[in-house]
């Protein structure tokens, strides 16, 4: 597996002719939210080309431990970051760009009346969270500690995509999630999931960081990326209308 | 077995390039991984309360679905080969379409019918309150729909090359067509139903996206091992490893075996 994913970082690698390619290494939370940034940013006159690849931020971040060639890392947890800086892959001090906080996703219209964690407890309440492995996860089962709750979800999703995926397959009735996820403006084609709120003494803050890597092909290139995402500009459009919140 | 006629061997450069391949893509990368993991932490990482529940769970579900794929892979395979009806080219195409598709897509079908919403899945909720998704039973599904085109294809093709003026003999001594097929016709194609059944149990124990998307991932009830080799990976690269080299021993082991068995005549 760890051969695989190095020969198919090695070719959709490519040293770019004329301008300089960026790839960057992004938390599935971000997925949205990047993909306006990236355009934004290629609008702006940048000559530089964004490569965005989104998955769990630990599975993003083994593979930049294992030479997956990524230039810049964004992280949904500190903890993640904080093994990468570890490992020694990342080139100066990670940059904190934007929080997030955990809502309830349910199907729309809450045809279960779900109003909080405490709901999730119920046996007529089908709830996926992500494993304790991804950062979601492990905020998940914070959160539901500090609530006092015990959930005995039916599945624990591999990113926290995939969690919200179930509930929009109407599959599942609840999935923990970040708030941005089900921003009411997010993406602004969310026909399937409304948010619950999760109130602040039961919620947790995630704090989502953003890195140069060691290995980066071109720093100067991936240190421009890294300045838009921390700019207020870019803060503007993660906050007003992704649903983040101001770092 | 007797000793092949020197006119039937392949030749120097078939054996080289068949020596080529083996290396590149089976042995090297069994290397690689033997050569990454960490031996003196194996027994650390083997004693991890994920590792025995996705064993038991991969070893049930590739054997029920080697089974299912019998059950019904048999007769399906029987009839493609053996029956004409319009049609029937589209039939042979859609067995095998799950060898094509990718997993995930697969697991995204299974759902898209014996999901809460799916097809068939809506009214087993309304009428019975059966849920499939993020039951084993779901993950035995899923390893099913991967793995039975396997056998399907091995047996039809074996059904197709069969002589049957075998069955012509059996059925001028009176026996039925159960009992022709049962005592002339399976004995005669037994190394390629046991080819297909060892190829859909390895592709079962290998199942990994439509499990984690039609059956989801909990441990003891839907996390096979691959499941679990992929979410240690996140955390712990080196237990990955070790996990993934358990499931490669237990493959090894069983096809040696099966292939002993099934290929000895």
């Amino acid at each position: 597996m760890l051969v695989a994913i190095v020969l198919v970082g090695a070719c959709s690698g490519g040293d770019g002719s004329d301008g300089a390619d960026v790839t960057v290494f992004a938390a599935a939370s971000l997925t949205d939210a990047f993909t306006a940034l990236e355009q934004r940013f290629e609008a702006s006159g940048a000559r530089i080309d964004v490569t965005l690849d989104f998955a769990g931020s630990a599975e993003l971040a083994a593979q930049i431990a294992n030479g997956a060639p990524a230039d810049v890392f964004a992280s949904a947890d500190e903890a993640t970051m904080r093994r990468l800086v570890g490992a020694g892959a990342v080139d100066g001090d990670p940059e904190v760009f934007a929080r997030n906080r955990l809502a309830i996703a349910v199907q729309r219209g809450n045809p279960l009346g779900i109003r909080g964690l405490q709901d999730l407890a119920r046996r007529d309440v089908t709830v996926v969270a992500c494993a304790s492995q991804v950062p979601c996860g492990a905020y998940a089962d914070e959160a539901l500690a500090k609530a006092g709750v015990e959930v005995a979800p039916a599945s624990r999703e591999d990113s926290v995509r995939a969690a919200l995926a179930k509930v929009r397959l109407g599959e599942a009735d609840a999935a923990i999630v970040y708030a941005s996820d089900v921003h009411p403006r997010a993406g602004g084609r969310d026909e399937d999931v409304e948010a619950v709120e999760i109130p602040d003494d039961e919620n947790v803050v995630a704090t989502l960081s953003i890195a140069v890597l060691k290995d980066a092909s071109d720093r100067g290139a991936a240190r421009e990326w890294l300045r838009f995402v921390t700019s207020t500009e870019a803060r503007a459009i993660l906050v007003d209308e992704y649903g983040f919140l101001a770092p | 077995m007797s000793r092949r006629a020197p006119l039937h061997r392949p030749p120097a450069a078939a054996v080289v390039v068949a020596a080529v391949g083996f290396a590149a893509f089976f042995v090297l990368p069994l290397l690689g991984l033997l050569e990454r993991v960490t031996w003196s932490h194996v027994l650390r990482d083997l004693d991890d309360p994920a590792v025995r529940p996705a064993l038991r769970l991969s070893l049930v579900c590739s054997t029920a679905a080697a089974a299912l794929s019998v059950v019904f892979g048999v007769p399906l395979a029987w009839v493609l080969a053996r029956t004409e009806f319009p049609g029937k080219g589209i039939v042979r195409a859609l067995a095998v379409l799950p060898m094509v598709l990718p997993p995930v897509v697969g697991g995204v079908a299974l759902l898209s019918a014996f999901g809460r919403r799916g097809i068939a899945g809506r009214w087993l909720d309304e009428w019975f309150d059966v849920q499939i998704p993020f039951t084993t039973a779901a993950a035995v599904m899923a390893a099913t729909f991967v793995s039975m085109p396997f056998l399907v294809v091995t047996v039809d093709g074996a059904l197709r090359a069969f002589d049957t003026r075998f069955e012509d003999a059996a059925a001028s001594l009176g026996a039925g067509r159960w009992t022709m097929f049962r005592r002339v016709t399976l004995p005669m194609i037994w190394p390629s139903l046991a080819a297909g059944v060892a190829l859909a149990w390895a592709r079962a124990l290998g199942e990994f996206g439509a499990t984690i998307t039609f059956a989801g991932n909990l441990r003891g009830k839907t996390q096979t091992m691959p499941l679990a080799v992929y979410l240690t990976l996140q955390s712990d690269p080196g237990a990955a490893l070790t996990l993934s080299l358990v499931l490669l021993a237990v493959s090894v082991v069983v096809l040696v075996l099966a292939g002993r068995r099934a290929f000895a005549r």
